[in-house]
């Protein structure tokens, strides 16, 4: 049960289909990472299964602890445990940082109950002195102005904050320099958990040394083409995809 | 772009009704005799009911202004309109005195609360005349007046008089005049020299009736280096028909004086609010408007400032919320008449669903002054794809060591911006809330705080209601 089952999913966009018949199934306490040339609908997956309105579903299940979370609202998706660090992080320009987040647990907590700021700050700032992030980062607005990676940083913070069940990093490590690379690893290795999942979208192999995957796929046109352990990534780094083309045409 | 949803324009809170029983109604309909009616239960003197009379005239004379606002105007029906209506009851000095279907209304709007809490003196005005009027003691031995403008002209002529209509001249506008025909119920204020209140004076408007007018009337004189804070809140229920709300309010801050005066309007979608705001400060006096407009059908405000004194300032704040179905057309005029004069606006406008609000700025600084400054800002956030706002400024600078600033920016809250914060668990309302909130933060803290308080709640519960 505690598991991210995705069966048979297929989604379309603007009348153009991105996902079909996409299998994938993530259960808690592994970390999945998903490889594939651009374009190849990465970045669709993490967004239906975040309930993004703009997408159509077609056709299949996506089964959060045997819940069927397509047809969903985003939020309620977003409540009930899944996570996505998003590939473009977007800028709210006058909504700090730690007005968001707090509102966010805000959300999670019955009427009538309320975060009690002590606690709230006290946590914010463990977390953000384990990812290296200034404490003035907690005033400014939420992604207005950060440099590539400060976004990809703050995306974390509030990973770690949120504490959810599933996670979807969609290239985290782009735009991360060597250190932060590291950091933001490190922050991720501290989450997982037997009680946590982790898909783990990149284009590096560089990432999947800092953060091990239990199992590595292989995304092509809209669906999972080969499924494998960590060497598969090693192999799709030194040969490019190219082969793998050729195979499916075969 | 998001998509407009069904939009629940009402706040609630004002949204309830006590059956209530006239003594006084003027009846429908606006013309002399209606004027006459209303000066003779008021028993005023001959002066009044004439200047009056010429208002009327003045009003049937001019013009409705759609040839720069806009064309609703001509869906307000002067001839179904009731232009007076009271119970004929003195305002009380205790609540205890006040009708019960009165007192429980202004009670469910938590007023006698507020007023124990930080309030130097309250004034509610149930549809035509105060209810309950009453300052805290002391203030009455310092010589500060807080009385309604029949008791002020009557009263106190020597003090009212001289400025009564002298800011704003029955002609200034059409409804202006209006106003000064039929005009019942408001603040007339006195400070005395170099007094300074700590704690604010407020007034709250409350139309209870249908197809009625509310017309106060407000005079609030600052004598030499004395200070006030003035609050005004206005709320009326949800009606069928629609309700004209047209006031007249006349600040005069005299020399080193300071006027601090802040609107939180929550009108019901079917108000028409039309009013006319302006103070004259003298040297070195400060007048500043806070105002915030959420709800109404139309509004149409613009206060402004003479600046008629050497290093007089004037400030003008205002923040305003157009829902669907609603236009906020508000602004703000700074007249620089002397030297060394200097005035700053910040006006934030929301706009959501096909609500629409227009910034309407006038800034004027002649020739022969000098080392005058402006500075303008003005925002506005668009929440849905037909959300609409527009800019007419209007500023004449001439003159040497003259300064104007002018930015204008125009935002809109995405739908990316929205699933963004929806991925993290807040509602689309409450996302939206933050967004709007966040807009308007650095203004809001200028606010005194319970009123930042209460309109940051407004704001959500706006927001709320503005989604599916
Ligand atoms: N609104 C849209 N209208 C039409 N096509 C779209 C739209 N949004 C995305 N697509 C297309 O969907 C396909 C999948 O895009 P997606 O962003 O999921 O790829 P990705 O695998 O994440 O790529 P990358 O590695 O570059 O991040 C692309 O061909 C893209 O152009
Ligand atoms: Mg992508």
């Amino acid at each position: 049960m505690n598991t991210l089952q995705i069966k048979n999913l297929s989604a379309s966009i603007a009348d153009k289909q991105i996902l079909k018949e996409l299998c994938l199934e993530i259960p808690q306490g592994e970390v999945h990472a998903i490889m594939g040339p651009n374009g190849s609908g990465k970045s669709t997956l993490s967004k239906v299964l975040a309930g993004h309105p703009d997408y159509e579903v077609t056709n299949g299940e996506a089964l959060m602890n045997g819940v069927n979370i397509l047809g969903q609202d985003a939020d309620e998706i977003a409540r009930s445990g899944l996570f996505l660090a998003f590939q473009y992080p977007v800028e709210v320009a006058g909504v700090s940082i730690a007005n968001f987040i707090r509102a966010a647990l805000q959300a999670r907590l019955p009427d009538g109950e309320s975060i009690k700021a002590v606690d709230y700050y006290k946590d914010l700032y463990v977390q953000m002195d384990e990812l290296g992030m200034d404490r003035k980062f907690t005033s400014r607005s939420l992604n207005d102005g950060f440099s590539g990676g400060e976004k990809k940083r703050c995306e974390i913070l509030q990973m770690s904050m949120l504490q959810p069940q599933y996670c979807i990093l969609d290239e985290t490590d782009s735009g991360l320099d060597i250190d932060a690379l590291r950091i933001v690893s490190a922050g991720v290795n501290r989450m997982r958990s037997k009680d946590r999942g982790f898909l783990v979208i990149t284009h590096y192999q560089r990432l999947l040394e800092y953060i091990v995957p239990d199992v590595v796929h292989v995304m092509w046109d809209g669906k999972i083409v080969r499924s494998g352990d960590k060497s598969l990534a090693l192999e799709l780094e030194a040969k490019g995809y190219d082969w793998i083309k050729e195979e499916i045409a075969a | 772009m998001i998509q407009a949803t069904e939009f629940d324009i009402d706040t609630e809170k004002g949204n309830f009704r006590f059956d209530t029983d006239y003594a006084f109604d003027a009846g429908v309909g606006l013309n002399p005799d209606v004027v006459r009616y209303i000066s003779n239960v008021k028993e005023e003197k001959e002066w009044i009911l004439n200047f009056r009379l010429k208002a009327l005239e003045t009003f049937l004379k001019k013009p409705l202004p759609t040839h720069w606002a806009t064309d609703d105007l001509k869906n307000i029906n002067f001839d179904v309109i009731r232009y007076y209506l009271a119970k004929g009851q003195k305002p009380s000095r205790s609540w205890d005195d006040v009708p019960d279907d009165v007192k429980n209304t202004f009670e469910r709007l938590g007023i006698p609360e507020q007023e124990r809490k930080f309030l130097a003196g309250v004034e509610a005005q149930f549809d035509s005349e105060a209810a309950y009027s009453n300052m805290k003691e002391g203030l009455e031995k310092e010589g500060v007046i807080f009385v309604g403008p029949t008791e002020g002209l009557r009263d106190h002529p020597e003090v009212f008089k001289k400025w009564f209509g002298k800011v704003i001249p029955t002609s200034d506008n059409k409804f202006s005049a209006l106003n000064s025909a039929v005009f019942s119920g408001g603040s007339f204020i006195y400070i005395p020299p170099g007094v300074k209140l700590k704690q604010p004076l407020q007034a709250y408007f409350r139309i209870n009736a249908e197809n009625f007018g509310q017309f106060e009337r407000t005079l609030i004189i600052a004598d030499e280096g004395s200070e006030v804070t003035y609050m005004e809140g206005c709320t009326a229920p949800k009606f069928e028909t629609s309700t004209l709300h047209s006031a007249v309010v006349e600040l005069v801050a005299l020399k080193g004086s300071k006027i601090q005066y802040i609107t939180v309007q929550n009108w019901s979608n079917n108000v028409y609010n039309l009013v006319t705001k302006r103070a004259m400060a003298e040297e070195e006096a400060e007048v500043r408007w806070i105002d915030c407009n959420i709800g109404s059908r139309l509004t149409m405000k613009y206060p402004g400032v003479i600046l008629r004194g050497r290093k007089a300032r004037g400030e003008v704040l205002s923040i305003a919320l157009a829902n669907s179905g609603q236009h906020q057309d508000t602004g703000a005029k700074m007249v620089h008449a002397a030297e060394e004069t200097s005035s700053n606006i910040i006006a934030k406008s929301i706009s959501i669903g096909t609500g629409r609000s227009s910034y309407r700025g006038l800034v004027r600084m002649p020739k022969h002054l000098k080392n005058c400054k402006n500075n303008t800002e003005c925002d506005a956030l668009l929440i849905n794809s037909d959300s609409q706002t527009d800019t007419y400024p209007a500023i004449t600078v001439q003159g040497e060591g003259n300064s104007v600033q002018h930015e204008a920016t125009v935002s809109k809250v995405s739908a990316d911006q929205i699933f963004y914060m929806q991925q993290r668990g807040l509602s689309e309302g409450e996302a939206m809330s933050l967004c709007v909130n966040g807009f308007v933060n650095d203004l809001i803290r200028e606010f005194p705080m319970e009123y930042s308080v209460e309109l940051k709640r407004l704001i959500d519960m706006e927001m709320e209601g503005s989604v599916g």
